[in-house]
């Protein structure tokens, strides 16, 4: 089983985010989980929403302590959460970010991956809307979903146009990833 | 008799339990006085005051427990409680 | 008795909790809904307004009312109208309804309501635990406990066919995690609409509130008759056991999915120490097992899906032979320092020949996470009772003894 933390801002889509991994892990015949963390959500305040994959049914109701993967928003999130709290040695960071990952000094020995999700957003989307362009980074970075199946389900959740715009810019950063692995 | 699970019955079954019979005052009416404004039919608190086809009330004596609301209310004076002959 | 259980992965679609008990409520072709919205129950009755309003739910009315007072009380009109009636609500909502419950049960008025369990102010908390249903115990309402969402969606055709059962006619709550399950999205298969109403024919009930054929509902009973009431509303709890393993073997036939029916069982059968819970933890403690099985602890799960009626004869069956029973509370019975399944599960046995080490511990409450570590942590110790004897009876656990 994997698990899967998603940090965000309120009002980022960070729980449609772990929703739609969620639909598409099982569109790639897996179980799957996603789930908020239970609070009183505000516009702008740290959130955080989780996701688990599995070959099997998944049983398991306690939240995430120890995440496979952490998938960072906001990189200014840095500063008041500890994104890589409990994060495996062997997992995997991913944060939106311009820089590099070596400008990220953190308290984790598992691999730092940034991706400019907002320029990637802001060129094909045309807003900057990053949820489902981080979806395209963490399929490029992890190998553990096809990119087909996160444009699937983002193309299900929002038809037409906007569904286009969000799958182009999703491989868009799955093959920078995949490129950077 | 047995009981229904959830206490249904059927309704109306007070009509069978005649309460007029504690009475001790009933009110009359003199219709020389009364003026229809239903002020009477409206208050009483056991509907014992029946329309009748000209406009007018009636009591109903079988309910009627006496307590003198209606000849209170009556902005006539057109009911008068008196003492019931038993 | 464990059946397999083959989920059609083709059949399934990833959705809210919610929505599938949304979704189970409309394929139940309810006639009237009434209910007023509070959290973690919301997204329930939103979608229900959607269907509502897109015609997706023919030949029911949804009342809006302005408290759960009020949205109980509407549906007392409505199912002695001979309406099939449902609502949904939670903790403080379900407390407001507390005087209405027992004339829903009274009147035999077969309504079911979904409960996202939450817990009770104050202090404020919108998270879950088992206290606001656990405090209606004794309103005569059937009382069944989800694991997932799978098993709360197909529970509300369940409850309706138990509670419409011309033998029960009684109400019925299903109850089922508030956020844990509520808001979690997962493969399910929503309940088939052509499946449903074959396994649930129209309400028809024996007596209709009918302004052409008058009848009294909840007749005033004076001490002649009242304690017959009563007794009549506990030989139909008493039927319900039966009924809700038939039902529970009936929706296994037709639809192929199995959770238990008054009770389920999980490597229980040569288990030295079995655990019994109730809801979404239930899940958890499964993988625990599992792990534990593996390094050769012989622990065992006993899930409780009905507490009201509670299963007592089952409970019994199951735990006869373990060496000891730790029971999982999500609520407390201030004054007692006990929670309820512990307390009646023991009072089950007081008279028998089962003597078996009964623990109680009671967590989750207000929220608290129950983690892996906390189930472990228990059977830890049931391990040491075995040697050692009851030294706590009941207790917290996961207290956070630095606030204190
Ligand atoms: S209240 Fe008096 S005046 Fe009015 S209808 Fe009755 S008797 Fe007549
Ligand atoms: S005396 Fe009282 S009960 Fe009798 S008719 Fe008048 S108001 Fe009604």
């Amino acid at each position: 089983m994997k698990e899967i933390r998603i940090h965000g801002r309120g009002g980022q889509g960070s729980v449609t985010a772990a929703e739609l991994l969620a639909v598409a892990a099982f569109a790639d015949n897996k179980f799957s989980q996603a789930f908020p963390a239970f609070g009183v959500e505000r516009r702008g305040a740290p959130v955080q929403a989780f996701t688990r994959i599995s070959d099997a049914p998944i049983r398991l109701r306690s939240q995430i302590y120890k995440p496979d993967y952490v998938i960072v928003q906001d990189s200014t999130l840095l500063e008041v959460v500890d994104v890589a709290g409990g994060l495996k040695d062997d997992g995997i960071l991913i944060i939106n970010s311009e820089f590099g990952p070596e400008t990220f000094k953190l308290d984790t020995k598992a691999r730092i991956m940034t991706v400019n999700a907002t320029k990637i957003a802001l060129d094909i989307i045309g807003r900057p809307i990053v949820n489902t362009v981080l979806l395209g980074a963490f399929a490029g970075a992890t190998g553990e979903i096809r990119p087909g199946s996160i444009m699937d389900a983002v193309r299900e959740r929002f038809p037409g146009k906007v569904g286009e715009r969000n799958s182009e810019a999703i491989m868009e950063a799955y093959k920078m990833m995949e490129a950077s692995i | 008799m047995k009981i229904l699970p959830g206490g249904i019955c059927d309704a109306g079954t007070t009509r069978v339990n005649k309460t007029g019979g504690w009475r001790t005052f009933k009110p009359v009416y003199d219709y020389d006085k009364c003026i229809k404004c239903k002020l009477c039919e409206l208050l009483c608190p056991d509907s014992a005051v029946h329309p009748r086809d000209d406009g007018y009330f009636e009591f109903d004596y079988d309910f009627c427990k006496g307590c003198g609301i209606c000849a209170n209310e009556c902005p006539k004076s057109a009911i008068t409680m008196v003492l019931e002959e038993k | 008795m464990p059946r397999e259980m083959n989920l059609d992965k083709s059949k399934m679609v990833v959705v809210e909790g919610s929505y599938a008990v949304a979704h189970a409520v409309k394929a139940c072709r309810p006639n009237v809904i009434s209910a007023y919205p509070i959290t973690p129950q919301t997204h329930i009755v939103e979608d229900l307004s959607q269907f509502m309003a897109d015609g997706e739910i023919p030949n029911c009315e949804y009342i809006n009312v302005e408290s759960e007072f009020s949205a109980l009380s509407a549906l007392v009109g409505a199912s002695a109208a001979g309406a099939r009636c449902y609502s949904a609500t939670t903790s403080q909502g379900l407390e407001l309804m507390h005087e209405v419950l027992f004339n829903v049960s009274g009147m035999r008025l077969p309504v079911v309501m979904t409960i996202v369990n939450r817990a009770v102010s104050a202090p404020i908390s919108i998270w879950n635990d088992h206290q606001d249903t656990i405090s209606q115990r004794d309103t005569g309402w059937i009382q069944l406990y989800a694991e997932n969402i799978q098993e709360v969606s197909d529970m509300t055709a369940q409850a309706y066919r138990i509670s419409e059962d011309r033998d029960i006619l009684m109400p019925s709550m299903t109850c089922m995690d508030g956020f844990i399950l509520s808001h979690v999205y997962e493969p399910v298969v929503l309940l088939e609409q052509d499946l449903t109403d074959g396994f649930l024919p129209a309400y028809e009930p024996e007596h209709v509130l009918d302004p052409k054929n008058p009848l009294t509902f909840g007749a005033f009973a004076d001490p002649n008759y009242y304690t017959e009431f009563r007794y009549l509303q506990e030989q139909a709890m008493q039927r319900a056991l039966k009924k809700i393993e038939d039902v529970a073997n009936e929706f296994y036939d037709i639809y192929g999915r199995y959770y238990g029916g008054l009770i389920d069982e999980y490597r229980t059968d040569d288990a030295e120490i079995i655990i019994m819970a109730m809801g979404s933890v239930v899940g958890t403690i499964k993988d625990v097992i599992d792990k534990l099985r593996d390094r050769n602890v012989k622990a065992g799960l006993l899930k409780i899906r009905s507490f009201r009626p509670f299963p007592a004869e089952a409970i019994k069956n199951v735990i006869r032979d373990a060496k000891v029973v730790v029971v999982l509370d999500k609520n407390i019975t201030l004054g007692l320092n006990e929670g309820a399944l512990f307390t009646e599960t023991k009072s089950t046995l007081y008279n028998t020949d089962v003597r078996v080490p009964i623990i109680g511990y009671m967590l989750g409450h207000g929220g608290r996470d129950i983690r892996i570590e906390t189930i472990e942590r228990v059977i830890d110790e049931a391990t040491e009772v075995m040697k050692t004897g009851i030294r706590i009876e009941s207790q917290f656990t996961d207290l956070r003894e630095e606030l204190l």
